[in-house]
Order: C-alpha cells, then structure tokens, then sequence
C-alpha cells in the first residue's frame, strides 16, 4: 500500500562517491558509492554504530568527510542546495518556543508574510494532528507529539529531500502510523524521503528502495521488494536473519 | 528588646510615612544600580555570547578571567576606580569621583563580569544542544547568537537579576568612589552603615527592610517568570 507519486513529479537525484571518514584510526564511514533518485522513500536499515546517523549528516553537509564527494541533481552540494534539504535528528531539537512559534521559525526563514505564515503553520498542525496545541511551550510536548512536531518543522519548508533518523524508535503504534503517514503524503507531494530505521516492518510498510548499512559500508543497496524477498549479501542474509529469529 | 521594638516601629512608620530622605536614598540606590546593570548587560551579554560560540586564540584563558573576575571584592573594584578617578588618576580630568556617575562605573565594573560569565555558561550549553539543529534550518553561526540568546532568556534574565543583587547589596566600591555625601551619593547600603555606627538605627533598619523587600521582589520575579514561559521541564526549574 504504497502511495507512489503523481505522474510527472520530479525528484531530485542524490549521490556520493568515495565518502570516506574515519576518527582516532577507526574508518566510521566508507562508502564508495551511493545513489538515491527515483520516487519513494529510500529506507536505511543497519545495527547500532553502522554508520546510518554519520551517512545522514554527510549528506546533509553537517559534517565533512575525509574525502569524496556528494552531489545533488548533479552538481556538487553546497548551500544553496543544502537549503533544499531538511533533516529530522534521532534525538530531535525544538526550541525553547510554542509549537506554533517552532513553524514560524523556519516560515520566517522563507521571508513569507505574515498572514500566509499564519495560515501555513495551522495547515501544517492539522496534518500533525497538533491544531489543539499551538500555544503549548514545545518542551512540554509528549515525545511522540515532539516527534510530530519536528517532522512538521522539517516539512514546513517544503524541502526537496528529508533526511528522518529513526523517527519513531520511541512511539507507541498509533504514533507511529501517524507519522508513517506523514511520511507517506510527503512523498507522494514529491519530496525525496531519507529514512532510518530499526522496524523492519516499517521498512517494509514504506521502503521503495532499502539501503543496508554494515560496518560503514553500504552492504546493499536495492529494491525494497528484492531485498527482502532475496537479500543477496552475507550481511543482509545475517541481518534479516537476525531479525526473523527472536 | 524594648528598644528594638521600638526602633523597629520607627522604621516602618518612616517607611509607611513615605519619609521623603528615606525615599530619595532608594531612588538613587535604584538607580545607581539598575544602570550599572543596565550597561552591564550591553557588555556582558554580546562578551559572554561571544565567549561561548566564539573560537580565538585566547578564548579558554579569557573565559577563566572572566570566571575569576565574578568574584571580585567590592572594596578593590572601589580602590581601582577610585585610582583611575582620582583627580590625579587618567580619567581624573572628567571629574567624576564622588558623583552617582562613579558609583555606576565602580557597579558596573563589579556585575559585569558575573552577567558576561552566566551568559556565556547558558548560551554554551544551549549551543551544544542547537548548533546542528540550526545549522540544519540554514544558519550560520553569527545567524544563530540571537536564537541561542532568545531562548535562553530566562537564565539570561536570572543573570541580569544576579547582577542587580549584586549590586543593590554592595557598600565597598560606592562608599570609596562615591563618598557617601548626604543628598549627592548617598545609597542604601552605605546610609546602613553610617547611620548604625552614628546610632541612629530606625532609619538603617527602615532601609534595611527595604532592602529585603527588593530581594525577594527580585527573586518572585524570577520565578514567576520561568513558570509563565515553560511550564515544564528541566532548565528552568532552577532558574
Ligand atoms: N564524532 C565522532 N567521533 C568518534 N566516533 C564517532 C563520532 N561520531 C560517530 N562516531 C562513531 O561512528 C559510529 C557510527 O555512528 P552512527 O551514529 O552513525 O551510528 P548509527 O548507525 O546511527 O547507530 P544507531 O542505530 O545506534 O543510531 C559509531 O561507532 C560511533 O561511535
Ligand atoms: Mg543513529
């Protein structure tokens, strides 16, 4: 139950060759090549400490790598393009602010007028399900109404790309279908999804493609359904194994 | 005790009475003060904001000074101004020692460090939690002081509050600089000291009282503030 995208979208491409960082003579990340373009989300799937929440932070020009490149439709990422990106973090930030103020942020960061700001934030509060809570201080909402709220605030700006580390690792599963849903009507409106996670069924619910994080390196990288109907590397076999085998 | 009570009953009838000495000695206190820590703070805050996400040679020592600096005797603050004051000191030839002007400058030299060293403690930590958040929204790292400052208001306000009690509650540096010269630099603390010593204590405790009363309007104003802004959560409980 996948809503693809309507005939005609674009979406952008993204790609890295060769990225590479290591720290105090470990290599955390090693990827020799990556590329991410057509519609649907792209799921990152991996153990703890492969490297999923590093590649994400490359990719969105957080950090820089030792070496290699990242490109976006083509041309190498810089500013403006990163401007293009949003990026939920695992342990996501709000401000110190309401709810409605956290949107406003980012919308006053577009230069929208006032009034369009205003009929924005409570369009986006109503697909979040927070219209009740605008006026709330953000530090005081549940972590799974925070969560909401950061994919929001993500979303506000209407990004190209979104990178969601592990969105809902902490939510009940009526939040999580909340937010999968979130999830799913971005997509479908064009945005490319970038998405950890550690539910394979949630991988499988939403991946139109899965990438396999293992050590660093990408261990696999396909479609969704061959992956997991035919996982070919050792380290998929062994993950999904893993995940099958209580 | 008879005495006391007696004395205590004078005091707050001077108070009640709007005793018009009384109420010039505390406006100037308040003044005083309150410009000290006003021009405190335009210091303080961007020095302290600066300290925090700033990265220059010099930065950690800086910051040690600053921190070393909070706990400075009022009497030395005193002392220095009053050398520089002086009229054969470098700014002897403005004139202003033994004026309100000297006691701001001295109070100032006191609260400054103490508002530069709380902001830079609040506007760090608040940085370690924001810096990829904002820089993920887009902003350079000049573009991110004001949000960092916003939202740590409410312990940017506790600091600006610390600088005032400092202040208002300090006798060392204003009687040096300003003399205690009756109706011209006469403040709260220092009319405390010389009327108990003159024996005259209604009036040292009627100031004294209000002194207190300050306090503690300082202190609920505090707290009532950090309740209406977060109604939950850590970092501002203990503000
Ligand atoms: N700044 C750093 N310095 C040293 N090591 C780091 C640094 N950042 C990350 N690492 C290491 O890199 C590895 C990958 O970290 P990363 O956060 O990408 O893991 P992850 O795949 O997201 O794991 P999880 O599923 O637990 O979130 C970890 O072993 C981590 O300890
Ligand atoms: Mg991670």
């Amino acid at each position: 139950m996948r809503d693809f995208p309507l005939p005609g979208s674009e979406y952008p491409r993204l790609e890295a060759t060769a990225l590479k960082i290591a720290r105090g003579g470990k290599t955390l990340l090693d990827v020799a090549s990556l590329t991410l373009d057509g519609p649907g989300p792209t799921l990152i799937l991996g153990p703890n400490g492969a490297g999923k929440s590093l590649l994400l932070r490359c990719l969105h020009g957080l950090i820089e790598a030792d070496s290699g490149q990242i490109w976006q439709d083509d041309r190498p990422l810089d500013a403006s393009q990163r401007a293009r990106q949003a990026m939920v973090f695992q342990r996501p930030v709000l401000l110190r602010r309401s709810v409605a103020a956290n949107l406003d942020f980012v919308l006053k960061r577009q230069g929208m007028a006032r009034k369009a700001r205003a009929e924005r934030i409570h369009e986006l509060l109503c697909e979040g399900g927070l219209q009740d809570k605008a006026r709330q201080s953000a530090r005081s909402l549940s972590v799974g109404e925070g969560q909401r709220l950061a994919i929001l605030r993500a979303l506000a700006a209407r990004p190209e790309i979104l990178f969601l580390d592990e969105p809902t690792s902490a939510l009940d599963p009526g939040a999580t279908q909340k937010i999968e849903t979130l999830i799913r009507r971005a997509s479908a409106r064009g945005t490319k999804i970038l998405m950890v996670t550690h539910d394979i069924g949630q991988a499988r619910r939403l991946g139109a493609d899965i990438v396999l994080m293992w050590g660093g390196k990408v261990a696999e990288h396909r479609p969704a359904h061959g992956f997991f109907e035919t996982p070919q590397s050792q380290a998929a076999q062994a993950f999904l194994g893993g995940a099958l085998v209580p | 005790m008879q005495d006391f009570a007696q004395e205590f009953m004078t005091a707050l009838s001077l108070i009640l009475s709007g005793d018009s000495e009384l109420l010039n000695i505390v406006f100037l206190s308040l003044k005083v003060s309150l410009l000290a820590v006003f021009f405190g703070a335009l210091v303080g805050m961007p020095l302290g904001a600066a300290l925090a996400v700033g990265r220059f040679p010099g930065r950690r020592a800086l910051i040690v000074l600053v921190n070393a600096l909070m706990g400075l005797p009022p009497v030395v603050v005193g002392l220095c101004v009053y050398l520089m004051l002086s009229r054969s000191g470098p700014l002897g030839v403005l004139q202003l020692l033994y004026t309100p002007t000297a006691m701001i400058i001295a109070q100032f030299v006191l609260v400054t460090p103490i508002i530069a060293a709380l902001t830079r403690q609040t506007v760090e930590s608040l940085d370690a939690e924001y810096t990829e958040q904002l820089r993920s929204l887009g902003l350079s790292r000049l573009a991110s002081v004001p949000v960092l400052l916003w939202d740590g208001r409410i312990a940017l306000l506790t600091a600006f509050l610390a600088g005032f009690g400092r202040a208002i509650a300090e006798v060392g540096a204003v009687i040096i600089v300003g003399g205690n010269i009756n109706h011209v630099t006469r403040v709260m603390t220092t009319t405390i000291a010389l009327e108990t010593s003159k024996g005259n204590l209604s009036l040292a405790l009627a100031l004294g009282v209000i002194l207190i009363a300050i306090a503690i309007a300082v202190n609920a104003a505090v707290s009532l503030l950090a309740r209406g802004a977060a109604p939950q959560r850590g970092e501002l409980s203990h503000a």
